[in-house]
């Protein structure tokens, strides 16, 4: 029995009034119950694609599917499925948070009093329940994005988009958001996530997509991309000062400062053959870190060279 | 989407629209109400009482009341959602209209009773206010309530298709200064159209407003200078026409979607 994917989108395009083609053909499908992950460069599409599954960009040609409902035949039925979290604050900054997750709940057709009791529930959970009766406008930008994320559950979406929902929040505010994301997927949520934290999508996201220039490069399962990534790099804290870079077969070292190397290395290379190395030469190492994640590097490469080969990096 | 979800969603626009409405009723209530209380007291004391009677029978206070309540009208209901309507696309909370399953009409129709409501509610300030300088008969109250009505849901339409076009503030501002201003001083309010010679009698009848005011004066008074099929033949069609280009605006997405 073959199951309908929560979003299911075929070939769409979408070309601006000024020429800019924004998406040239993106074909793609998102499982049911699926942490998807969305990422591309700054202007690759992701935004517009976005803008069009929520029916705020008028697609070019193409179609995409929720739960099997067209978006562009079905509108109102496809949109009750979808809950979203825009990059850009776009609540009413005069109203009141409660206000404005109760009549967004209207805009569904949610009775008052159903509404009432929902926005109380997400309000609660996203630690803003103290701030509900105040004025919107007055709240923290990491407020303001969790209001969004209160606002957008108020339908109790199938599917929830968020487009980077922790831009500029703080790493403790990020965390507790990725934990009532995280449960709201595990309760059977489908959840697709743009983010240019990269770190966040390796750790919530089960499948990815990544766009650049309106064309998908690479769609497939986070740890089968992971694999792909040969080559990893450490951050060497040195006991004492090191003026030469020593030689290592396999590793390729750089100065960072005086007592700091970075050490780039085949993951097939172990380890312990670079430290026996190091410690022939009189250099202690005094402390070792991962430098960078390895989604972020790997994306990276993609986006540059547009192929998944190009991961594979001679040590 | 059924009947319920709709109605929900419609009262949920038009409760919305209230709110702000009470909310900020300095900005929205007072000012008509401050500036009809001086057109009573110099246009209708002061010079009126030098004027006397306008039309046999009738004194010219008594002649420029319902144009002034319909002046009122005109100008809030096409204001408050000129106003509301760019300030939701400005700051972009009409995207939380636009992605939701309502329907466009769903939408239309609850800023545009959101706008009638402030019309009807200035006009009963303005209409309190009058009582202070004269007394306001009441000939034919349907033709009366379905002037005002219409006149309201006209201009609330056509705010909402200038808010929909503007792209910054000075675009909703542009239309009452320049349109609405000049067309309603010049609809009747203050004379009436009999007293023009030609051309200038002729040149009036294309003005929408001077068979708004004369339905609703002859609501009050039971004189009009032009026939009431005729107001109502222009009332409805303006109000038809406006709504089938605000609903095209919305459905394909002008001014609002990319």
């Amino acid at each position: 029995m073959t199951t309908i994917p929560a979003l299911d989108v075929v070939e769409l395009k979408k070309t601006y009034a000024n020429g800019v083609e924004a998406l040239k053909g993106i074909t793609l499908r998102v499982e049911p119950g699926d942490f998807f992950a969305l990422l591309g460069p700054n202007g690759a599409g992701k935004s517009t694609l976005i803008g069009i599954l929520s029916s705020l960009v008028n697609a070019t040609s193409g179609d995409a599917k929720i739960f099997g409902v067209s978006i562009r035949q079905q509108r109102s039925a496809a949109m009750r499925l979808i809950g979203l979290v825009p990059q850009e604050i776009n609540f009413n900054m005069f109203e009141k948070p409660f206000d404005i997750c109760v009549n967004q709940a209207g805009f569904y057709g949610i009775p008052r009093a159903e509404a009432g009791v929902r926005a109380e529930k997400y309000l609660k959970q996203l630690a803003l329940w103290d701030k509900a009766f105040g004025i919107a406008r007055a709240m923290s930008g990491g407020m303001k994005r969790r209001l969004m994320i209160a606002r957008a559950m108020m339908s109790e979406p199938k599917l929830l988009i968020l487009d980077e929902p922790t831009a500029g929040v703080d790493i403790e505010i990020r965390r507790s958001m990725w934990k009532f994301i995280s449960g709201i997927n595990a309760a059977g949520t489908t959840v697709i996530l743009t983010t240019h934290y990269l770190e966040e999508a390796e750790q919530l996201c089960r499948n990815i997509a990544i766009i650049d220039k309106g064309r998908l490069i690479e769609n497939t399962g986070m740890k089968s991309l992971l694999s792909k990534l040969d080559v990893e790099t450490f951050v060497l804290d040195l006991a004492q000062p090191q003026a030469v870079l020593p030689e290592v077969a396999g590793v390729r070292f750089t100065r960072i400062d005086e007592v700091t190397l970075e050490a780039e290395m085949s993951r097939e290379h172990d380890l312990n053959s670079m430290f026996a190395a190091l410690t022939t030469r009189g250099i202690a190492v005094r402390s070792m870190r991962n430098k960078a994640n390895r989604l972020e590097e790997l994306f990276v490469r993609l986006v540059e060279t547009g192929t998944t080969d190009a991961a594979k990096v001679a040590a | 989407m059924s009947a319920g979800p709709n109605l929900i969603a419609y009262g949920t626009i038009t409760r919305r629209e209230v709110v702000r409405i009470l909310r900020i009723w300095m900005q929205t209530l007072l000012p008509s109400a401050i500036t009809m209380t001086l057109y009573f007291v110099i246009f209708g004391r002061m010079v009126g009482s030098r004027i006397g009677e306008i039309v046999p029978g009738v004194g010219y206070i008594d002649y420029i009341v319902p144009g002034l309540i319909m002046m009122a009208v005109i100008t809030n209901s096409y204001g408050n959602i000129s106003s509301s309507f760019f300030g939701a696309k400005f700051g972009r909370h009409v995207e939380e209209m636009l992605a939701s399953p309502m329907p466009s009409w769903v939408i239309l129709t609850g800023y545009v009773t959101g706008a009638v409501l402030r019309g009807l509610i200035v006009a009963a300030i303005v209409l309190v206010i009058s009582l202070f300088f004269t007394r306001i008969h009441l000939y034919h109250p349907w033709i009366t309530l379905s002037t005002v009505l219409l006149t309201a849901i006209v201009f609330a339409l056509a705010g909402f298709v200038n808010a929909v076009y503007a792209k910054k503030f000075d675009d909703i501002a542009l239309v009452p200064t320049f349109v609405l201003t000049p067309l309603t001083y010049l609809g009747g309010v203050f004379y009436s159209v009999n007293q023009l010679g030609t051309p200038w009698r002729e040149i009036s009848q294309a003005n929408p407003i001077l068979y708004m005011v004369n339905a609703f004066r002859y609501g009050l008074l039971g004189i009009s200078d032009i026939s009431m099929t005729v107001a109502y033949a222009v009332m409805i069609g303006f109000a038809a026409a406006l709504a089938t280009i605000g609903l095209t605006l919305l459905n394909r997405g002008i001014g609002l979607r990319s």
